[in-house]
């Protein structure tokens, strides 16, 4: 069935000289996010677009200047969001094994008033979707968690997590790919490498994918 | 290969350079590159060689170089104070190097960001498509690094086109006017009516923590309103307002998505005037249409294409 008009309405704004924001909407949302990642695919065959790169519910898109304006572009990315989008393929799926040993996770079961292997049990039971690649090399957005994980951000940010930390924070998880501050609560580990310096992409993750954590 | 440059010292951050890896944003690479990629192609074009060669990115305080052959180079961007030989030689021309013969730098007079381009271009490991130095991974330009005393420059190709003596360029930038033409972004509106003033009315300082990924600028605490926002990807350029209210302006090798409201983006003929700025630099931002953008990106494009023709 075709959603109702009023949810394809798409905002765009600048972001420089260079550059737009399309927004589909503002919610995380499965379906939001598909569209996003079809549009963004769609964009980047068009002559005057550089390069897209999908968020949760939007499109950046870098275009060249001298080949259209972000009204003109604007415009014709409008039309091509108001089609309905493919059926979409599910993107690959990634089984990433983790030792929950983290450094936050005997905070996060006491926040969180679950055992060890309930947190462990929740936190491995979804097929995550990869939201959005981006941040530094190798981050991936995963989601959506579980509700019975959600946990703000901690309050002091730590300096370094190393690369490989399982990590939740808000309606999220994630893997760290490099080691970065990092605000998220570390609830294991993985030997998985997400940031590939010798492949192109050099990525493991791309938008759209699914991520499975199983505990090893 | 021939030795080109030997460096004797390093200066506090000098890094080979090109004009970036922008199709990697989807995998979260920053486009990187040259930070005043204006003074980086006029460094390119004055010794002869194609904007896409790598150019030295001398930051604060410049290297000490000998030339191990003679070459042409030509020294662009910030003022830095380049000597050849302790002797004060002038910027944005070509200079003829004998072998043996010594690049330095004085200290810095304007801008923060000099750069050096010798005739051939700079050969470095390239990643990506780019030779550009991206230090948070440790890859591309001299094996990920800054340089450091003792490393050998080579040029990456004896191809180049012929230097004509005496050129120059036509109008060389003025780093000391700290106004950067900016475009308001997808998040303005969510500023308070006294926050939207203070943006364009109150001056700005580059803080401490400023390098190629971004600065984190001092100055008045802007109010935002409104849910939190769900991550997208970013710009170069791009003023992010975090929580406490304080603006960070991202760079070359900015993080590519975030989640913080982006009230105004810089537009890209004022980049290299954001690159020259370093802390405790003043400067204001200035609301510009697209169309005004458009203009200032094709008077910086003109003075290129003078320079680029024999």
């Amino acid at each position: 069935m075709q959603p109702p008009r009023s949810t394809r309405r798409v905002r765009i704004s600048p972001l420089g000289d260079t550059a737009l924001l399309a927004e589909l909407g503002s919610r995380l949302d499965t379906a939001l996010n598909t569209r996003a990642i079809a549009l963004a695919a769609a964009l980047r065959k068009r002559r005057d677009v550089r390069q897209t790169v999908a968020g949760y519910a939007s499109v950046t898109v870098h275009f060249d200047p001298e080949q259209t304006t972000v009204g003109a572009l604007g415009a014709a990315i409008k039309r091509l969001a108001a089609k309905r989008p493919k059926i979409e393929v599910p993107g690959r799926l990634h089984r990433i094994p983790v030792v929950y040993d983290g450094e936050d996770l005997d905070d996060v079961m006491e926040a969180l008033k679950l055992s060890r292997d309930e947190l462990i049990a929740m936190h491995t039971r979804p097929i995550y979707r990869v939201f959005l690649v981006g941040f530094v090399p190798g981050w991936a957005y995963l989601g959506p968690l579980p509700e019975e994980l959600y946990l703000p951000r901690r309050q002091t940010p730590r300096m370094q997590v190393p690369a490989g930390s399982v990590a939740i924070a808000g309606r999220q998880t994630g893997i760290y790919p490099l080691p970065t501050p990092g605000g998220w609560h570390l609830l294991g580990r993985t030997s998985v490498k997400l940031f590939l310096p010798d492949s192109d992409p050099p990525c493991l993750f791309r938008a759209g994918d699914r991520v499975k954590f199983f505990a090893a | 290969m021939t030795i080109a440059f030997r460096v004797v010292e390093p200066g506090l951050l000098t890094t080979i350079q090109d004009l970036g890896r922008p199709g990697a944003i989807a995998s979260g690479v920053p486009p990187g590159g040259a930070m005043d990629r204006f003074a980086h192609t006029a460094a390119n074009l004055l010794a002869g060689n194609d904007r896409h060669e790598a150019t030295l990115e001398c930051t604060l305080s410049g290297p000490q170089l000998v030339a191990e052959r003679p070459c042409v180079v030509a020294v662009t961007g910030g003022d830095l104070g380049p000597q050849v030989n302790g002797r004060a030689v002038p910027m944005w021309t070509g200079l003829f190097l004998a072998a043996g013969d010594r690049i330095s730098f004085a200290g810095r007079r304007s801008g923060t960001r000099a750069y050096v381009a010798a005739r051939g271009g700079f050969e470095g490991d390239r990643w990506l498509g780019s030779r550009s130095t991206y230090l948070l991974v440790g890859r591309g330009g001299m094996r990920g690094r800054a340089l450091r005393a003792g490393d050998e420059l080579h040029l990456a190709s004896d191809r180049a086109a012929p230097v004509v003596a005496g050129r120059t360029l036509a109008e060389i930038p003025d780093y000391g006017d700290r106004t950067l033409a900016v475009i308001p972004g997808p998040h303005f509106k969510r500023l308070d009516a006294a926050s939207r003033k203070s943006l364009f009315d109150s001056p700005f300082t580059v803080s401490g923590q400023a390098d190629r990924m971004g600065y984190r600028l001092d100055g008045p605490t802007l109010t935002l309103s409104g849910d939190e926002l769900l991550s997208f990807g970013l710009a170069a350029g791009a003023i992010q307002v975090v929580n406490s209210g304080q603006a960070i302006m991202l760079m070359a090798d900015q993080q590519t998505a975030g989640g913080y409201a982006v009230v105004a983006v810089v537009v890209s003929a004022s980049l290299p005037a954001a690159a020259q700025l370093g802390p405790g630099d003043e400067f204001r931002f200035r609301e510009v249409t697209e169309t005004r953008a458009r203009a200032m990106r094709l008077e910086l494009s003109a003075a290129l294409t003078s320079l680029a023709s024999p």
